[in-house]
């Protein structure tokens, strides 16, 4: 009671916190995608370099964030951005290439060999052949991975209010050390409400990019 | 016309070694004819035909694809310039079967409106409703009808050169055998040069005008059907046909090949005695019956009137069966044995009586070994 009491209070404010947020996680998915997707498919050219490429987003997962944030402060201060805004963006670009790369790397290499073969023997080149056929096929399971990594790093820029990232961390960390639990269930209950929301509305996107009778990606017929 | 001259392909083995998929491989299919590749797995008629559009590339010797080496275009512009049909099919499962109808055309940048027409004449051509069918995605459609939109989407560009690797080869019998017949049905109009792999030798048969047989890389015999049937070059040839290669030629023979074009035949209202007067003038043991305008209505046998008189109206048995004219061998020989018979009256489309096939003139079409020699022979009329 006492915690809705606070949230009723405190709208403006946790608006302000949620935006600074999804900012974060935006921006760095947004980033993410940019450079995963490319990489996810250039990787489709060589074996070794998928090999080595997919180990390093592996490894770079196992960091913990809270590691990952220390570490990132020396580095940063020497152009003066050790804490805020951009070591949480880095890290989250950082911990969502795995699930992109991956994803795209899977749903490329996936795509049915006869279908390749149909495209290259139709005439298309190998851009044409990307861009009409293995990328609308790989989508869904690109989506996916973007899924995956917003969900995850939704919990992950929580803990980058130690860093004065802002956003919705800021009531947990304060609630933790004001012992205070309307701020602290406040800031949890945003978080997961933040990323069961986006979870779905990225759904509804991923269904929107899929035709309708062709989900599942390489699907041969 | 596809021109293929010395073609040879050597694929480098991991262990340093190499294997020859393509051998010299020299060979012409004319202007507006299927030839069929065929032979065992492995033997490279699939890597031939993919050299072709460069899907492979070749080791050596030089390819001409309407009167152009391949060696002088580009590979991308090549491909588009061929329609490629392949076993699984391949359609877009992201696409429309109007779009991927329209791949080619629209890599060539035709006009969109002008490709998406095409796309439902094309359509109507294989028996599909476009108003149907134009919108949906591939996983609605059953496997024979992806594999029709596979085969226009080939000609959506209308290239004068098809490559198809064995098409029909993941369609249940039944509608294989549609689909052949509907394909060579708009080839007779559409005269195509085709290049085909299959590695089915009925549907070689019945698919090619002429048929490459390949055997570890090379070509070991390129010939029509029939002589391929009638003349194999050595053993392995023999082998890979069948045992049965001399039945199999029945389906390629029509009844008009071997039928005689006899004459004699009497009406109803002509009297018995002069029904046997003419079969015992011509040699014959039955003689046709037919209707006033000339229709097959039932036949005589010379047994059964020797001691009678009368009118033929009066003795005349029903025929059992008739054959078309335009009906293969094949058809004829089932319906004699179905019924017992060593004779068939053959008719056209209209019921008129035409002649008359016999047991005897077909084994002696299928058993001369030339060709030529195998017009009907009058003196194998005796079976009747």
């Amino acid at each position: 009671m006492e915690t809705l009491v606070f949230i009723g209070q405190n709208l403006d404010v946790i608006l302000e916190r949620t935006l600074q947020h999804l900012s974060i996680v935006g921006v760095a998915i947004g980033l993410a995608i940019l450079t995963g997707v490319p990489i996810g498919i250039l990787i489709t050219l060589n074996q070794r370099a998928a090999d080595i490429v997919l180990y390093i987003a592996s490894i770079i997962v196992t960091i913990p964030s809270i590691a990952l944030f220390g570490l990132m402060i020396p580095v940063l201060s020497l152009i003066g951005q050790g804490v805020g805004y951009l070591p949480a963006v880095i890290a989250v670009l950082l911990y969502s290439q795995l699930p992109i790369i991956r994803n795209t790397y899977t749903a490329i290499s996936n795509v049915d060999p006869a279908l390749r073969e149909a495209a290259r023997g139709l005439g298309m080149t190998p851009m044409q052949r990307l861009r009409r056929v293995e990328i609308p096929l790989a989508i869904p399971v690109v989506m996916a991975g973007v899924r995956i990594a917003v969900v995850m790093n939704i919990g992950i820029t929580a803990i980058a209010a130690y860093i004065g990232a802002g956003g919705l961390g800021v009531y947990i960390s304060r609630g933790i050390s004001q012992s205070d639990p309307r701020q602290l269930i406040t800031g949890a209950l945003m978080v997961s409400l933040l990323a069961i929301v986006s979870d779905y509305a990225l759904l509804a996107l991923q269904k929107r990019l899929t035709p309708a009778s062709s989900s599942g990606a390489g699907a041969g017929h | 016309m596809i021109k293929l001259e010395k073609l040879s392909k050597v694929f480098e083995t991991p262990g340093g070694g190499s294997v020859i998929a393509a051998d010299q491989v020299s060979m012409e299919v004319p202007e507006g004819e299927i030839c069929v590749l065929l032979g065992p797995s492995g033997c490279g008629k699939t890597t031939t035909l993919k050299m072709i559009n460069g899907l492979i590339p070749k080791t050596s010797g030089s390819i001409w694809v309407a009167g152009r080496d391949t060696d002088t275009v580009d590979p991308v512009e090549l491909r588009r310039s061929i329609g490629y049909v392949i076993q699984q099919i391949g359609l877009f499962p992201n696409m429309t079967i109007e779009d991927n109808i329209c791949v080619v055309p629209d890599l060539l940048g035709w006009d969109r409106k002008k490709a998406r027409r095409r796309a439902g004449e094309l359509l109507e051509l294989v028996n599909l409703d476009p108003a149907i069918f134009l919108k949906r995605y591939p996983k609605e459609l059953s496997g024979g009808q992806q594999q029709r939109v596979g085969v226009i989407r080939a000609l959506a560009a209308d290239p004068p050169v098809l490559l198809m690797d064995e098409p029909f080869g993941a369609i249940d019998p039944i509608n294989r055998g549609v689909i052949q017949d509907e394909f060579l049905k708009m080839q007779k109009e559409l005269r195509k040069t085709i290049a085909f792999v299959s590695h089915d030798i009925d549907e070689a048969i019945k698919m090619g005008d002429r048929i490459a047989i390949f055997k570890d890389g090379h070509l070991v015999q390129y010939d029509s059907p029939d002589d391929l049937l009638a003349r194999p070059r050595n053993d392995f040839i023999a082998s890979f046909l069948g045992s049965d290669r001399t039945l199999k030629r029945l389906s390629l023979l029509k009844v008009s090949d071997v039928m005689l074009g006899d004459q004699v035949r009497v009406t109803a209202q002509d009297d018995v005695a002069r029904a046997r007067d003419m079969m015992q003038e011509a040699g014959h043991r039955n003689i046709v019956m037919v209707g006033p305008r000339g229709r097959a209505r039932g036949f005589l046998h010379l047994n059964d009137i020797r001691d009678v008189t009368g009118r033929v109206e009066e003795h005349f048995q029903a025929l059992p069966t008739t054959v078309n004219v335009d009906d293969d061998l094949r058809t004829a020989v089932s319906r004699m044995f179905r019924h017992d018979t060593t004779w068939l009256a053959c008719v056209d489309d209209d019921g008129f009586f035409k002649g008359f096939v016999t047991q005897r003139a077909i084994s002696h079409a299928l058993g001369a070994t030339y060709r030529d020699a195998a017009q009907p022979a009058e003196a194998f009329a005796e079976a009747l």
